[in-house]
């Protein structure tokens, strides 16, 4: 117990040092690609501009500079926190992504708990009975379910429940709380309409994607000798299935929900720009168009950041689920 | 399908009377982009200037067709050839009570060159001012550097501040953070502001103490929604009572819908083809060994001819654009009547042209454009290219994301490529002078002239009508510089986009020819 104690802080030091690495090679490679794009100068100023005019907005944003000369301020800046202004607001890019994030998580958080809550039940249902035709069902809707473009169950979405049923509202957040600096749509019934259909969207995908890995891993775990033995021990099947069943088929389930939870905060954008939901995914899109490097490489590296932590988290959660990841740690 | 329809009727009706009856004057806008800031002179950008102009005044406006029109200035006029006195309306007020004075138009103009990290700084419209001052509290006498008929155009661009509401300790006064946040938004517009989330609404609601006619709207709200079929999914449904640029594949539908109506302007931004001039040879056009055929001007004709105008405006473009032979709307200054109707489609002719100039098999050329800029603009290069293919030039259309493709234009890459050019100030001498003027970037003359067109009687035309008061001398002068571009064929216009909205039924618009979304100008039919 004492020797792992000291391995885990190892494992997690060693985690972030890879973290850093990654960033610093992927800000390389978002540089050089944003400066081999073309000049941020001319997708901000105004055509009318002299020459002088543009040359003036290059030297105060710094893009009179080589490229390796940029990069190095940058970096400099970087370590210090400082990972400059948007070239097009002239706000801290940091803040601009920090101002945003809590929409997209909100979204994502609300859409994962609605996939795991959906597709975990009905994945066990399929896996059990897997001739049953109530499990037919399900399988052939979970390959809908992921096949479809997300941009297009969201505009059926739109069309149906906004549009055709007048039910629910078609963009925005609605009503929302503060929560000290952080303003949520959950803590209000107009909030939760808002919510609703992106919500949907985003998680219905999510949702097949969860089924078919928990069929898969209870198919796998059903005619393993414990659950025989526990069956012919006369245990109670509610027994057998919360008990032995689930905390077996929850290692790939935790990794799947993991990485798609990563996938969808930084990469919500599909979702965010069909329901104009005001989150960080907009951003990067509306900063990519307009070759607004700041905020591009900012988000990036904090988007590889969470990441790796997101990693962490379901390594540790390993560990904690399954005794043998617990060993090989330590060996 | 009729069951849909019916449907989809029956349920829009209802929730309009929902929304009438809930909320009688609001007014919600879908907007394609939320602004980069709400300094009022942080950056000259549609999505700025278009809230900005809710809240702030102008001395002079724009009409929704670029006439100008007096503003927090009744009246003005020029007392020597350098020298402008605008005389103050005395009955306007900011939206905190406190009166307009001469002081706060000389802050206004004042604070122009101090605001930091602009991308496109307001100076573009102030560069040939020498000095604004008070003559008294209600005359604002303005020296420009040399005669320069425009000055009143460029003016309509500067919203003017409050001195007591946007000073600082910073030099420029109340800095762009601080605007942002919402401090220091006097105006004597409209409208005044209330609150803004950054990718989401901005509110504002009626300025009680605004000088003209109330607004019809207690509360209007800017909601950006860059995805064109979800701002008509919150239209259909709505969520939103207005919006901008509805998908062209959608218009038809939209106008025959009996629970919308459509909004649309004159046109002021032509779409055009710009041809390599500069000499020989040139990189798109391969297989003719030292030579540019481009520098023929039988060959420009030909490209010219080849087009149908008319096809494109009408199916590639949905109808929402003008076929023309012009670089300006006509009743524009210096627009010409004979040249606005397109020319009509000739593939003989063209065909005898290029045989004529020795191009009896046609020549190879690649088309360049920008795929995401101006509106279809990507499909629009296409239907050309194989108009062009058709009269025996073989045309390949290299479509690029924005950035790349001005990127390459800057460098000089393209034989030809299609662009377009916004005037926002209803005068030819901006558009020739930056399309066709001779390249001196540092002059501000041939900032967009990729093809590198140059004539120097054109340019000395030019120079004298920019030099000339007189409105209508000058108007010649820009008439005759524009019938000597076109009839030389150095630029081939295409059309111009028409700014489209579409709005639920009872409201109107009057659409504006420079794409500004005004909620002052939107009516509601009691």
């Amino acid at each position: 117990m004492r020797k792992k104690d000291r391995q885990v802080p190892v494992f997690i030091i060693n985690r972030l040092f890879q973290a850093i690495g990654v960033i610093l090679v992927m800000s390389v490679l978002v540089f050089v690609g944003l400066y081999l794009i073309g000049d941020p100068t001319s997708m901000l100023v105004s055509p009318e501009a002299t020459e002088i005019e543009r040359q003036a907005l290059r030297k105060a944003l710094g893009l009179d500079q080589s490229i390796w000369v940029q990069y190095l301020t940058f970096l400099g800046n970087a370590v210090h926190g400082d990972f400059g202004r948007s070239f097009l607001t002239g706000q801290p890019a940091l803040q601009l992504i920090v101002e945003r994030m809590p929409a997209t998580v909100e979204l994502v958080v609300v859409a994962m708990t609605f996939s795991v809550v959906v597709g975990v039940p009905l994945g066990i249902l399929a896996g059990l009975r897997p001739k049953a035709p109530s499990s037919k069902a399900i399988m052939t809707g979970s390959i809908l379910g992921f096949s479809l473009p997300n941009f297009w169950i969201g505009l059926m979405l739109i069309m149906l429940f906004a549009v055709y049923l007048g039910i629910l509202p078609a963009s925005a957040r609605g009503e929302t709380v503060n929560v000290g600096p952080v303003a949520l749509s959950i803590l209000t019934l107009d909030g939760w309409r808002h919510l609703a259909l992106p919500a949907l969207t985003l998680g219905l995908a999510k949702a097949a994607l969860i089924i078919r890995v928990t069929r898969a891993a209870t198919r796998e775990v059903l005619p393993m000798d414990y659950i025989k033995f526990a069956r012919a021990k006369g245990l109670r099947p509610s027994r057998i299935l919360n008990v032995h069943l689930l905390k077996n088929i929850l290692i790939p389930i935790v990794t799947v929900a993991g990485l798609e939870f990563g996938q969808a905060i930084a990469f919500a954008v599909v979702t965010e720009s069909v329901f104009s939901w005001p989150g960080m995914g907009k951003l990067l899109i509306d900063s990519i168009i307009t070759l607004d490097r700041p905020v591009v490489v900012a988000y990036l590296v904090m988007m590889v950041f969470f990441l790796v932590i997101l990693n962490l988290v379901i390594d540790i959660l390993y560990m904690a689920i399954d005794p043998s990841a617990r060993e090989k740690v330590r060996d | 399908m009729n069951f849909v329809k019916t449907r989809l009727a029956a349920s829009a009706a209802f929730l309009l009377m929902g929304a009438l009856s809930l909320s009688a004057a609001d007014l919600k806008i879908g907007v394609k982009s939320e602004p980069s800031s709400l300094d009022p002179q942080f950056h000259v950008l549609v999505p700025n200037m278009q809230v900005t102009f809710a809240m702030f005044d102008p001395l002079v406006m724009m009409d929704p067709k670029l006439v100008p029109q007096p503003a927090l200035a009744a009246s003005w006029k020029a007392t020597s050839d350098t020298v402008w006195e605008f005389s103050l309306r005395k009955d306007a007020k900011f939206s905190d009570g406190s009166p307009l004075t001469a002081d706060d138009v000389v802050f206004t103009f004042d604070r122009i060159p101090k605001v930091p990290n602009s991308p496109t700084a307001f100076t573009l419209f102030t560069r040939q001012i020498a000095k604004v001052e008070a003559a008294d509290a209600h005359t604002v006498r303005i020296t420009t550097k040399q005669p320069y008929p425009l000055l009143v155009t460029d003016i309509a661009n500067l919203p003017i501040l409050s001195k007591a509401a946007a000073s600082g300790p910073a030099p420029e006064g109340k800095t762009t953070v601080e605007f942002n946040r919402g401090e220091g938004l006097v105006g004597t517009g409209p409208f005044k502001f209330v609150s803004w989330q950054k990718g989401a609404d901005l509110v504002l609601e009626r300025n009680p103490n605004y000088w003209g006619k109330p607004a019809a709207w207690d509360k209007v709200i800017y909601r950006p929604m860059t995805n064109p079929a979800a701002r008509a999914a919150a239209l259909l449904s709505g969520d939103i009572d207005m919006m901008e640029d509805p998908p062209t594949t959608d218009l038809e539908q939209f106008k025959t819908n009996p629970k919308l109506s459509v909004a649309e302007a004159p046109g002021t931004r032509i779409v055009y083809i710009a041809l390599d001039q500069k000499g020989e040879p040139s990189p798109g056009i391969p297989g003719q060994g030292n030579k540019n055929p481009l520098m023929d001007k039988r060959v420009r004709e030909a490209l010219s001819l080849a087009i149908d105008r008319k096809a494109i405006a009408e199916r590639v473009m949905g109808g929402v654009a003008v076929a023309t032979g012009d670089l300006l709307p006509e009743p524009m200054f210096g627009a010409v009547k004979a040249r606005q109707a397109a020319p009509a489609v000739d593939t003989a002719k063209a065909k005898a042209l290029l045989a004529e100039a020795g191009y009896p098999n046609g020549f190879q050329i690649t088309l360049g454009t920008p795929n995401g800029r101006y509106v279809n603009d990507a499909r629009v290069a296409q239907t050309i290219a194989a108009m062009w293919t058709r009269a025996g030039v073989k045309a390949e259309v290299a479509a690029a994301a924005p950035p790349v493709f001005f990127k390459s234009r800057d460098n000089f890459e393209y034989s030809a490529y299609l662009a377009a050019w916004g005037n926002s100030t209803g005068e030819m001498s901006t558009t020739l002078r930056s399309l066709v003027g001779t390249r001196e970037p540092s002059k501000g003359s041939g900032t967009s002239n990729g093809g590198r067109y140059s004539n120097p009687e054109l340019d000395a035309l030019l120079d004298k009508a920019s030099a000339t008061m007189d409105d209508k001398a000058r108007k010649e002068l820009l008439q005759k510089a524009d019938e000597m571009v076109l009839s030389d064929y150095g630029i081939i216009p295409v059309h111009f986009e028409v700014p489209v909205w579409a709005l639920r039924k009872g409201l109107s618009y009057a659409a504006r020819a420079d794409q500004y979304t005004l909620p002052q100008d939107v009516t509601s039919a009691k």
